[in-house]
């Protein structure tokens, strides 16, 4: 309520203030038009009056100051006819200053100025230091500040520059064209600072909201001096930097320092900063504490870097300079002259520093490893981070060189990588280790040697282990996503040298052993396929490189793998294990170690006794391992006949009978291999497919007892096929006879009333049909064979 | 009518014209009913010389006891009016008595008149110099006329003329300097000079600089003085801040332009006759939020400068 009152009186006084000054500017339009000087220096007077009140905060100000401002360009424009008609300029440059009242005197007399130096009776130079001396007058900050910007804006094309018409004859011309925007900063900043400390203690930070809305005058100050052609580097050096930093430091005001750091780094070229890197460094330390610095040099290293990145020409005056040992230095400053300068600050200067590192000296490692050193400093000895905003920063300061060199390589060799990411808190470290770790599998980096993936496994340990405190059971999506990247990562590690590889394959199990029961069915696997991998490139080498004395060999390996899927038991994850132990098995057949590849089997066997349970798992894993052990042929008669008597066992008993079906007419290719003349037990196989039979018939009884119809046909006609499939082996017990019975038994089974109609059964056994009559009409030997089967 | 109107009338109308009244500078003066008229100035020493004609009215004859024309220097002070001191009285008899019959011309000369004071009108004073023509007659009083003229005395420029330098101050709460340039200001003159700030701890709203002028009458227990402000010129708009003097830092300073011409200021007056003088001040004000008034007051001597030179 009280602050919408004081916005309705401001309205109030502006529109008053308005009302004033157009009537006055009326009166003044008249003399003008009559060509009445002194009428109109009057009202001009009384007009600018208006700008005298106190009452207006800095936006109503400005609406007015602006009205004052279009009056005042008339004004000018009569002024220069005045002298054109004979006045003299010095006449009329003294006749304004008789007016009492201060404001309106100089914002008369800068308008007269203006005219003064068009005219060119005397040197520009001298009359812009008598209006910016004058300009003293006004110490009210609101009213100086504009009436200095209203200066400012008169005389910016009146400088007497280089080039420009105003210049002096002297040869420091340019300086007196600096030096008089140097002055006109430098007093307008000081109100601008003053402002601050004016008025009631409790208006502090409306205060400094109305402050941040004039800053732009301040700063358009700086823009000007840029704007100089005269000042080149050596000027900018001498005079304009050091006076601008002196100014700037010691006004001890937060907000200006901060402003005006930026408006000094965005305004002059970035040349102009590469060779005055020291003194402008030199500043940030003096700055007041509360002042963001870090975000100051943040930017100015950013500016430096783009410039770096412009083009390869320009690297050489980086060099030249030393600019990072400048940096760099500057910075321990900073950091150690503002003690409380939060976390996020100090990781947001190296960052930054790091950035500007890796675009000017990218093959200067040991500089990207000083920073994290230095960073490390300040973070070590206090608690974990927590500050998102300094975690933030972290990421990017780590990722910064792994985006650079798209090689985890380099970061590996930076001594000091590892020891901040210590620093983080976990879910950080976490975040991190992803980072690396898509990185890695973006860029396809190829890890190869053990000691890197320690470290790299050192570093990225968030994913790898549970760390201290943190236990949640729960996997959610991100957790899968994190475990299957550290997967493809473990598949991505590889080494031309199978020695250094097992070792690599160590390192990791060694790692991810540590991983926990959460972590281990994701991690586990990609380690045992690397591992058999390796197994089959040295089974190959062997081949080639016969008598080869290695020590790595794939006994050794498998070893190392029946340890790794141990422990996985620990978790209940039995399918998974049997799945990865029958992986290993058949790698082992094919090393030709039919021990291991048994003891393999019996794992797996002993898994599926013990461990599983579930019936649907049951039978995808009794299909696994007829699957498996039909492809083995390492082993003996004994070995193979006790292990594909257990199949079949286990495939009798499973517990729906369909399930049951199924599981054995695929025993049945346990004993028929194509391409191994030892394993083709023709009566079994057809002991197994008329138990198969029998079990579809005894389902079929089963629908009828409990629901009064039979069921499908389907297992039929699958057990058609693997009748048509032995038989086309040559499987001579496989008769034709026994084919054409199997049909009509499915077409009366499919053509009873009981039975339902069953739109699969009814295709699959058209395109069985389709595909005996295709046989025949191939011709041939399989086709001569099909002949004999008629339906 | 015309008789009886006649009959009030002057008997005769009297003019004086100056020798040079053509060429000579004449200066604005307010009477006191409120005109401006037209008046000749002259300077100390200078000759008075010129023709008074007397022209009777239509063919009547004026007889009188002797026609003469004074040359009067006089202060008249407001609070004893009627009142003329004559420091300066000459008389030239322009005939002898007698009669005239038609327009007849005198001519008179003042050679090197010693008139040392100017012509100054001031708030109790006033200092006038006027020629007096009185054609005396036995009856019907006395026929007067006057002419007023004005009085300017340049003075050189002075040689010495120190700059007025001054610090003053509220023990910690207002310490400030300045600096004229002059002491003595001709009066088309600029006041040049600087105020420095080296503590300011009172919410100062503005700086005026006042000229006053300060005139006595009168003397010893029955002195008068009247102060009035000429000019009020402000200096400053707000004031900087300084908390505390640091003899590193240089203080901040205002700058002090204010161009004397647009005032009607007179020189300096000191002991004109014994009867008045005129001084005048440079007062350096500072107004505060609560607008109460703190000063500084300084005399500067005005001359006038030869405007030839």
């Amino acid at each position: 309520m009280i602050s919408d009152g004081v916005v309705e009186d401001e309205e109030k006084w502006l529109s008053a203030g308005i009302a004033g000054l157009q009537q006055n500017a009326f009166h003044m339009h008249r003399a003008l038009d009559s060509n009445n000087l002194k009428d109109a220096l009057k009202y001009s007077a009384q007009m600018l009056s208006e700008l005298r009140t106190s009452r207006l905060s800095p936006h109503k100000y400005y609406e007015l100051y602006m009205r004052a401002f279009d009056e005042l360009r008339k004004l000018e424009i009569f002024f220069k006819e005045e002298t054109s008609r004979g006045c003299s300029i010095v006449e009329l440059y003294e006749l304004v200053q008789h007016a009492g009242n201060i404001l309106p005197r100089l914002y008369l007399l800068c308008t007269v100025g203006s005219v003064y130096i068009k005219s060119k009776e005397a040197p520009a130079k001298d009359v812009l230091k008598d209006l910016v001396e004058m300009c003293r007058g006004i110490q009210h900050p609101l009213r100086g500040l504009f009436l200095r910007s209203y200066l400012s804006q008169v005389s910016r094309d009146k400088l007497p520059d280089i080039g420009s018409e105003y210049e002096g004859r002297d040869a420091d011309t340019v300086m007196d064209a600096v030096e008089f925007v140097l002055q006109n900063f430098t007093e307008m900043n000081k109100l601008w600072v003053r402002m601050q400390h004016q008025g009631p203690a409790r208006e502090k930070d409306k205060r400094g909201k109305e402050r941040g809305e004039l800053r732009d005058l301040v700063g358009k100050n700086l823009h000007v001096l840029s704007q100089i052609e005269g000042v080149d580097l050596e000027m900018y050096k001498e005079t304009v930097l050091p006076r601008v930093l002196e100014q700037v430091v010691n006004c001890k005001d937060e907000l200006a320092q901060y402003y005006l750091m930026d408006c000094i780094i965005q305004v002059f070229p970035d040349e102009y900063h590469l060779q005055t890197l020291e003194t402008l460094l030199s500043a940030c330390p003096q700055l007041q504490s509360s002042v963001d610095v870090e975000t100051v040099l943040s930017r100015l290293m950013e500016r430096l870097s783009n410039y770096a990145a412009s083009g390869s020409e320009v690297l050489p005056e980086f060099f030249q300079v030393e600019a990072f040992a400048k940096l760099n230095n500057s910075i321990g400053k900073v950091i150690e002259a503002q003690e409380n300068m939060p976390i996020a600050g100090v990781v947001t200067l190296y960052a930054s520093l790091l950035t500007f590192t890796l675009q000017v000296h990218p093959d200067r490692l040991d500089y990207i490893d000083q920073i994290l050193g230095a960073c490390v400093k300040k973070l070590s000895g206090r608690e974990k981070l927590n500050d998102s905003k300094a975690t933030k920063q972290i990421v990017a300061l780590l990722s910064a060189p792994l985006e650079k060199y798209k090689d985890i390589d380099t970061a590996l060799n930076l001594s000091n990588y590892p020891r901040i990411m210590e620093c983080l808190n976990d879910g950080t470290h976490k975040e991190m280790a992803n980072v690396i770790v898509q990185n890695i599998l973006k860029n396809k980096t190829c890890i190869s040697t053990a000691e890197k993936v320690d470290a790299l496994f050192e570093l990225i340990k968030g994913l790898i282990r549970d760390l201290d405190g943190d236990t949640h059971d729960e996997l959610d999506a991100d957790f899968i996503e994190e475990q299957n990247s550290v997967a493809r990562l473990i598949q991505i590690l590889h080494s031309d040298d199978p020695e250094e590889m097992l070792k690599v394959i160590e390192t990791v199990r060694k790692h991810i052993l540590t991983g926990g029961r959460k972590r281990l069915p994701y991690t586990v696997p990609p380690l045992i396929f690397s591992s058999l991998k390796l197994v089959r490139r040295l089974e190959k080498q062997e081949e080639s490189v016969s008598g080869d004395e290695a020590s790595t060999t794939p006994k050794k390996i498998f070893q190392l793998v029946t340890q790794t899927i141990e422990a996985l038991t620990s978790i209940p994850v039995p399918e998974l294990a049997l799945g990865l132990y029958l992986q290993c098995a058949e790698a082992a057949n094919d090393c030709d170690l039919e021990p291991v590849a048994y003891e393999f089997f019996t794992q797996a066997y002993i898994l599926y006794e013990e461990e599983i349970t579930d019936s649907k798992t049951q039978v995808t894993s009794i299909h696994l391992i007829i699957g498996t052990l039909q492809r083995m042929h390492v082993f003996g008669v004994e070995n193979r006949d006790a292990l594909t008597h257990k199949a079949t066992g286990y495939s009798a008993k499973l517990l729906k009978k369909p399930d049951q079906c199924r599981a054995v007419y695929a025993c049945s290719h346990l004993f028929w291999l194509d391409d191994h003349d030892s394993i083709r037990d023709e009566e079994r196989v057809l002991l197994c497919l008329k138990r198969a039979l029998r079990i579809a018939n005894a389902v079929q009884q089963m629908a009828n007892a409990t629901r009064g119809s039979s069921g499908s046909a389907l297992l039929f006609i699958e057990i058609l096929n693997k009748y048509l499939y032995f038989y086309e082996k040559g499987v001579s017990q496989i008769t034709v006879e026994s084919i054409q019975d199997l049909i009509k038994l499915i077409r009366n089974e499919m053509q009873g009333d009981a039975s339902p109609s069953d739109p699969a059964a009814d295709a699959f056994l058209a395109s069985t049909l389709r595909y005996i009559q295709f046989q025949k009409d191939k011709g041939g030997a399989v086709g001569d064979k099909y002949m004999l089967i008629t339906d | 009518m015309n008789y009886i109107i006649g009959a009030f009338k002057p008997a005769c109308s009297i003019t004086i014209s100056l020798a040079d009244g053509k060429s000579r500078k004449q200066v604005a003066l307010k009477k006191e009913n409120g005109k401006t008229v037209l008046i000749p100035v002259f300077h100390n020493q200078e000759t008075i010389s010129g023709k008074i004609s007397i022209e009777p009215i239509s063919g009547k004859k004026v007889e009188h006891n002797g026609i003469k024309i004074e040359l009067l220097g006089q202060i008249e002070m407001y609070f004893d009016r009627g009142n003329f001191y004559d420091f300066t009285s000459l008389v030239r008899e322009l005939d002898i008595p007698g009669e005239i019959y038609e327009r007849k011309t005198f001519p008179f000369e003042f050679p090197t008149v010693e008139m040392p004071y100017e012509t100054y009108n001031g708030a109790n004073v006033r200092l006038r110099y006027v020629l007096k023509v009185s054609i005396s007659r036995n009856y019907g009083g006395s026929i007067v006329e006057y002419q007023d003229f004005v009085v300017r005395n340049d003075s050189p420029p002075p040689s010495i003329n120190n700059s007025i330098k001054m610090e003053v101050g509220i023990e910690d709460c207002l310490h400030i300097e300045f600096e004229y340039n002059k002491s003595k200001y001709h009066l088309k003159d600029v006041i040049v000079g600087k105020i420095y700030f080296l503590l300011v701890r009172i919410k100062i709203k503005n700086m005026d600089l006042e000229i006053r002028r300060r005139e006595s009458t009168g003397s010893g227990t029955n002195t008068h003085v009247e102060t009035e402000t000429l000019a009020k010129f402000e200096l400053m708009d707000g004031a900087p801040v300084r908390e505390k003097v640091s003899p590193v830092t240089f203080s901040e300073s205002i700058p002090v332009r204010l161009f004397l011409s647009p005032y009607e200021l007179a020189p300096t007056y000191l002991n004109i006759n014994n009867k008045f003088s005129v001084k005048y001040y440079l007062n350096l004000v500072l107004v505060d939020e609560e607008d109460r008034r703190y000063f500084k007051q300084q005399e500067i001597t005005m001359y006038r400068l030869s405007e030839t030179s």
